[in-house]
């Protein structure tokens, strides 16, 4: 009988502390922002879709091209860009500690930081190669 | 435990029993989808690069020729079949109200089987020529 009430009486007992009662590190954020950027990319399949459906006549085709040649459509674009390379990055990076390497202090902070700015300088590389394939105009 | 003698090693009592081999299903799933889309978006990304500025045409046909066509397939399969467990943890994760987790999960599956298969859909009509 004591022990009945014992179980059905709550306990408070300590909870494990969540995330806002650590200092935020460049490795929480990087982890944050993988699942934003694979998020974003999820709906970004839709514009994929489309792309590949549009082009089988020239009507179609150019609805598309007028989306993602507006100001709104490009800054689609280049964000679906840097998102799809750094979302690559850091799974590459997330199959190398699956490995069990690259885990220590040191080198997870190498490793997140190398993912950060190697997506950035590859997105604008993509961009410059891009443009100049349309031959310059933006 | 009970005072009982026991013969048998708790290895042998656990072994054949835990584990159905399927419960890393998922994990697995996960990276092996992740290593396929590494040299797939590579590929997929360069293509696109070269598509840019070119008419619908030229577009349809480099689209709809037979590599191109099977590189594309296999780009839509692993990215779709990632983006639904991806999703699904981000769920599992965030959404802890049992109707709206399992109606999300269900919109999920929903989603990526759809898109998918309009993706594939749209690159093999280029490639049919229908």
């Amino acid at each position: 009988m004591n022990a009945m009430a014992e179980t059905k009486a709550r306990v408070a007992r300590p909870l494990s502390p969540h995330l806002q009662i650590y200092r935020l590190t460049l490795t929480m954020m990087m982890s944050i922002v993988h699942r934003i950027t694979g998020i974003g990319l999820y709906f970004g399949m839709l514009l994929l879709a489309w792309w590949f459906i549009s082009a089988a006549g020239p009507n179609g085709y150019a609805r598309f091209e007028w989306f993602i040649g507006s100001w709104i459509g490009r800054l689609i674009l280049f964000g679906y860009t840097w998102a799809l390379i750094h979302h690559m990055l850091g799974g590459i990076r997330h199959l190398i500690w699956d490995s069990g390497r690259g885990l220590g202090p040191s080198e997870r902070e190498w490793l997140v930081a190398a993912n950060l700015i190697g997506s950035i300088i590859i997105t604008i590389l993509l961009w410059i190669i891009g443009l100049l394939a349309m031959g310059g105009s933006v | 435990m009970s005072g009982e003698t026991h013969i048998r090693t708790p290895l042998a009592k656990v072994r054949g029993r835990g584990s159905a081999k399927s419960g890393t299903e998922h994990f697995w799933h996960q990276r092996l989808t992740a290593l396929a889309n590494i040299p797939l978006t590579i590929v997929a990304v360069v293509i696109m690069i070269t598509l840019l500025g070119r008419n619908q045409a030229a577009v349809a046909q480099i689209l709809g020729s037979p590599t191109i066509t099977i590189i594309m397939l296999l780009f839509i399969g692993s990215t779709t079949v990632h983006m639904r467990i991806g999703m699904a943890v981000v769920i599992e994760d965030y959404v802890h109200d049992e109707t709206a987790k399992f109606a999300l999960l269900i919109a999920n599956t929903f989603f990526t089987v759809v898109v998918g298969l309009a993706a594939a859909y749209g690159i093999l009509k280029l490639s049919f020529g229908l």
